[in-house]
């Protein structure tokens, strides 16, 4: 049934913090390897190794130039992937009920044997959250790994998506943000944690920590005084001088 | 948008297909006899079916399709499904009494009739539903669409019928009022679609990375060097290279031709085959449209790209 559930138990979810992300696409190469080999259809590529190579990815980041009016342009690498919305537009669209939010942890999914491979719910999501595999066609989208977090023939430290496992960087963090107290509920808080694209009215579940403020030299008065060269004291006043004597 | 040849041609030729549908429906007055009855049913029937094969083309799994007809609760694609479905069931049986009693069934016709329209409403609402596609996500939509199934299937009615009076005004006006209201319809879709963009919803760059507030934002890298899949179905841009000229020829091969030939039928008393002739421009005119409606739409997921 593509019926949204009225709220769900759980609202698993991925927090993701811009200010730390270093792009180095670590989580991109681990969340194909594992879902290309884990829940549903492979994720497969075409052309692999020839002049155009293309596939199907659940997680992609995208590198942004941000320029302030009054400071040096900054950079933010930026991991994509399914938002895990709570009002998700592609799970109404979907003509067969393959797509579907699961009511007990939030968690969106394509039952892949439904699929018809119609695209409706990729034209539906703002985020290009989906896409299609171009051997299966058919639907793929980010399972939050499914297949992991619950899985108990894995370790416990394993028992959480690929992306976040993975990230040197510590940018991603998993968790259930039905609960007030938890380390993605904790961390949105503190950070100011946002929507994308709010204004499509989706309600994502994953949060985006903008990157911190930078300091910029002029704001900081302090030290200011003590790094600026100063030509009119001591032995560089001197040289400085001396020099100027000289015509 | 990618303009997908296979559904330009689904909404093209069953619009123009349910539209005719619709004016039967309606009693439009016919030639009589059950041979009459087959080729004309064949016909309408013949065009929504041969739009709605064309649109499984497109599916990456054809013979899931069935599928489609079980959401109607929630998705409009499904809704659109079940009601073609029904509309085509309605007709057989509509075409069926008529071969074999030579009777046009009033009730069922009316029936069927609202069927029609409510399938080719439906169709536009799959445009018209999505948020993510400023230039679609109007009533403006649905609005075209059923102008232009009315428009496009009352010429080839015309064409094929034998009235050349209804209600007091000849069929030749009918077809030129069908005409203007769909392409002063289409005129003003096009006025809002320019202005629009994505000021409707004010996305943009900044909001799409929620990073507007620090300053200008702006894409620096791809995620990847190559292209993918969202980019060739929702960033697609070749296709808007001739809007300009594809608009002038949606106009004339869909508007000015059909409309003087509907005049010039007006003049000339009984002429079948200038409506004919008028469908077919309206078609080539509706096909040229239909690109641009895709090709010119701009998906909100192009804003990461």
């Amino acid at each position: 049934m593509t019926s949204l559930p009225q709220t769900t138990g759980k609202k698993l979810g991925l927090v993701i913090d811009l200010d730390v992300c270093v792009g180095c696409h670590a989580c991109v190469v681990n969340c194909k390897e594992w879902n290309t080999g884990g829940y549903g259809a492979p994720l497969a590529d075409t052309d692999a190794w020839g002049d155009n190579p293309t596939g199907a990815w659940l997680n992609r980041i995208h590198t942004f130039e941000i320029t302030p009016e009054d400071a040096p342009a900054q950079i933010v690498h930026f991991p994509k992937s399914c938002l895990h919305c709570e009002q998700a537009p592609c799970v109404t669209v979907c003509p067969t009920g393959a797509s579907y939010k699961r009511a007990d942890d939030g968690i969106v999914l394509v039952e892949e044997d439904k699929c018809i491979g119609c695209g409706l719910c990729a034209w539906a999501c703002p985020y290009g959250a989906r896409e299609m595999d171009p051997a299966e066609n058919v639907m793929k989208k980010c399972t939050l790994c499914v297949d992991r977090i619950y899985n108990e023939n894995l370790p416990e430290v394993d028992r959480t998506p690929a992306c976040v496992r993975t990230c040197p960087a510590n940018a991603r963090h998993f968790g259930d943000f039905a609960d007030p107290d938890s380390n993605v509920s904790r961390m949105t808080a503190e950070r100011g944690g946002m929507d994308l694209m709010p204004e499509m009215e989706t309600q994502p579940v994953n949060k985006y920590l903008p990157p911190r403020p930078k300091t910029r030299p002029e704001a900081e008065g302090m030290l200011a005084p003590a790094i600026a060269p100063k030509a009119n004291e001591g032995l560089l006043g001197w040289i400085d001088r001396a020099l100027e004597r000289l015509g | 948008m990618h303009p997908a040849i296979s559904v330009i041609f689904f909404t093209v030729m069953s619009g123009a297909g349910l539209g005719m549908i619709f004016l039967l429906g309606l009693g439009w007055p016919m030639p009589t006899g059950p041979l009459a009855a087959f080729l004309i049913s064949l016909l309408a029937g013949g065009l929504t079916v041969a739009g709605l094969m064309s649109s499984t083309f497109h599916l990456g799994h054809p013979e899931r399709a069935w599928r489609a007809l079980s959401q109607w609760r929630s998705s409009w694609l499904s809704r659109e499904g079940v009601l073609a479905i029904a509309t085509l069931v309605l007709f057989g049986l509509y075409a069926l009494v008529w071969m074999v009693t030579g009777e046009r069934m009033a009730w069922l016709g009316l029936v069927l009739s609202l069927f029609a329209a409510a399938t080719v409403f439906a169709t536009a609402m799959i445009y018209g539903q999505l948020k993510t596609v400023p230039n679609w996500h109007s009533m403006w939509t649905p609005v075209c669409y059923l102008a232009f199934a009315l428009a496009s299937g009352m010429l080839l009615t015309a064409g094929i019928g034998t009235a050349d009076v209804l209600l007091g005004i000849p069929v030749a006006l009918w077809t030129a009022a069908a005409l203007v209201i769909a392409w002063v319809a289409k005129l003003v879709w096009w006025n809002r679609a320019d202005g629009t963009g994505f000021s409707a919803t004010g996305s943009d760059t900044g909001t799409a990375t929620g990073l507007g507030s620090l300053g200008k934002v702006r894409l620096l890298e791809r995620p990847h060097s190559g292209e993918n899949y969202l980019t060739r179905e929702m960033v697609h841009q070749i296709g808007r290279k001739h809007a300009k000229k594809l608009r002038i020829i949606a106009l004339f091969l869909g508007m000015a031709f059909p409309l003087t030939l509907s005049f010039v039928a007006m003049g000339a008393g009984q002429a079948a085959i200038l409506f004919l002739i008028a469908f077919v421009c309206m078609m080539a005119g509706l096909f040229a449209e239909r690109w641009l409606f895709f090709a010119e739409a701009k998906h909100a997921v192009s804003l990461y790209y």
